[in-house]
């Protein structure tokens, strides 16, 4: 990857690690630790890979993506606030009252694709789009980001099937593989292991990649786009809480806000390492 | 009587979507290993590239259908309703309902008339379950032509729709040269004034045979066929109970959630009348042919003449 574009990646992915912190914090509740774990995919995503335009949220023939790890809307808001979808100061009043960001995914936030968070339909719409995608001819992408978690829900499984019978080649299933779900890890709650061979005997194609290194997730995206016939899906390891030191890998920041003291501390964190890029 | 034409109405859901798929071009189905029974192969042989099988997996099936209605299609999701209000009932809130997307849900084989299969299949809690979803249209047509006309104001009406058809044929009864369908109104097939019969679905035949033996007994009966359960006429459950201060619903469904809940929910609030309701009691079906399950379950002409009866002597 172009080294001025890497680094201003790093650069935007550290402001929505903050926009993450700045949004859960004030709303006292959400899930830092999975939205942390996807900050430099989605970044990488909207701002080198996805075909969007944020003056024209609904262009018919944009890129299409879903979050169907949806509990991790803080880090698909923050992201859609660095690239303009909406001001980063509605990050503060996610989850109020009135609040047009909800706790969950909702179709009518502007440059939200699909209201999501019920575990396992988001990779069925997606497969969907990309279905309608093909019937219609038309040549957008559709993306969509699971938890590692999540595809313990058979209809991921089903989605799986489904995308493979019909060869939908221009879709992408990203698995976040930090290893950690809400009542610990997944190895001891629910193995979903081995993930890549799974899917392979689902009939997709499957990639690993490292969630935190552009490089990587750059040679997997390039990769998915050569695949023809077939669905991909990146296998992406990743460190839940990624960035903030207190929470990374640590199982108890899957659904908990930082009190101040701890919201102080992330943002120093954050922050520091925002200069340091800068530079 | 013997000469009356009987279609089964999920017959008549596949010949429509076969019929409109010309005219609308926007109109894909999808189906879960059941088209030969919900009858969408009659639209899979005319448009074999807009049928797409899902195969034996409704919960994906639907949220597919959610993702193909978010980038500009009209997906009919079709399979038992057993399955598409039940089995999927979560897909249907959250990704059909919650963003209120444009699907329309097929859901035939309800109520006990599936017949042979015996309870697992019979699914007399759909209606229930999908009118308390916000924003879900509900209806269940009463006969062929009501059924076609149905599908057809569904594909033109913008947001989530779910129908429910039948396994059994049942009589034609509505003329389909001067039939229109208006969603969300309530149809008065007949006028009376000792009491009002709102039927829905295949109990709207009964109900209207059960008013002419009633009318040789000297007793008036109002016959309204409520198609659409939601959202619900609620002027005409209100002028039809303020005329006969005695109201009956009759309906292949449970008593608890469907049209009989729903009229009651409207006359409470509104103008509150006695009523007598008809359906399924909380017990589950059974098997048997479909004809002499309807009748042991009291959803006939016969049992709607004798409560009717009843309800207006004691009035």
């Amino acid at each position: 990857m172009d080294a001025t574009l890497k680094k201003q990646l790093e650069i935007t992915a550290t402001k929505v690690r903050l926009g993450i912190i700045e949004g859960v914090f004030n709303a006292k509740s959400g899930h830092p630790g999975g939205s942390l774990s996807i900050a430099d995919l989605l970044t990488y995503l909207y701002f080198a890979k996805l075909n969007v335009y944020p003056d024209k949220p609904d262009e018919p023939s944009r890129d299409r993506f879903v979050l169907s790890k949806g509990h991790t809307a803080p880090a698909l808001y923050s992201t859609l606030a660095q690239k303009g979808y909406f001001s980063e100061e509605e990050l503060k009043s996610l989850r109020h009252i009135g609040a047009l960001l909800q706790g969950h995914p909702c179709i009518t936030i502007p440059g939200v694709d699909m209201s999501s968070g019920s575990l396992g339909q988001g990779v069925s719409v997606a497969a969907g789009m990309a279905l309608s995608a093909k019937y219609q001819g038309e040549t957008y992408r559709v993306y969509t980001v699971l938890g590692d978690g999540e595809i313990e829900e058979g209809q991921v499984w089903e989605a799986a099937m489904f995308a493979a019978h019909y060869k939908l080649d221009n879709l992408v299933m990203i698995v976040d593989n930090n290893g950690l779900q809400i009542d610990g890890k997944i190895s001891e709650v629910m193995s979903p292991y081995p993930i890549v061979d799974k899917f392979k005997a689902f009939g997709l194609h499957v990639v690993e990649a490292d969630a935190h290194d552009f490089d990587s997730l750059e040679k997997a995206f390039n990769e998915a786009e050569t695949v023809c016939g077939q669905p991909t899906v990146i296998v992406m390891k990743s460190t839940k809480g990624k960035g903030v030191s207190y929470m990374e890998d640590n199982v108890s920041w899957h659904g908990a806000a930082p009190n101040a003291e701890q919201y102080a501390q992330a943002v120093e964190e954050l922050t520091a390492h925002l200069k340091e890029l800068e530079g | 009587m013997a000469d009356v034409k009987k279609i089964a109405t999920r017959e008549s859901y596949g010949n429509a979507l076969a019929e409109l798929g010309d005219k609308y071009d926007k109109l894909v189905v999808l189906d879960a290993d059941l088209a030969a029974a919900t009858k969408t192969c009659i639209f899979k042989k005319k448009f074999p590239d807009r049928h797409f099988d899902c195969g034996i997996a409704e919960s994906n099936m639907m949220s597919v259908a959610a993702g193909m209605a978010a980038t500009g299609l009209i997906p009919f999701a079709s399979t038992f309703a057993m399955f598409a209000a039940g089995r999927a009932f979560e897909q249907v809130r959250n990704s059909i309902g919650y963003p209120h997307l444009n699907v329309k849900i097929g859901a035939t084989h309800a109520g006990i008339s599936v017949g042979e299969d015996g309870a697992t299949h019979q699914c007399n809690e759909d209606i229930a379950l999908m009118r308390a979803i916000p924003g879900m249209t509900v209806i269940n047509p009463a006969d062929d032509v009501e059924a076609r006309a149905a599908v057809e104001a569904a594909i033109n009406y913008v947001g989530p729709v779910y129908m429910r058809f039948g396994r059994l044929a049942v009589p034609v009864f509505n003329d389909a040269a001067s039939y229109k369908f208006e969603m969300g109104k309530g149809v008065q097939l007949r006028d009376g004034k000792d009491i009002a019969i709102f039927a829905t679905g295949l109990m709207v035949n009964e109900a209207i045979e059960a008013a002419k033996t009633l009318a040789n007994e000297g007793i008036d009966a109002a016959v309204i066929n409520i198609h659409t359960i939601k959202p619900i006429d609620e002027d005409i459950i209100v002028k039809n109970a303020e005329k006969t201060n005695l109201v009956m619903t009759v309906e292949e469904h449970s008593i608890i959630g469907g049209l009989g809940s729903a009229v009651a929910d409207v006359l409470s609030a509104k103008r509150p009348t006695k009523q007598v309701r008809i359906g399924v009691n909380d017990e589950f079906g059974h098997s048997g042919p479909a004809v002499e399950l309807l009748k042991q379950f009291g959803l006939c002409a016969d049992n709607i003449v004798a409560k009717a009866r009843e309800a207006v002597k004691a009035k």
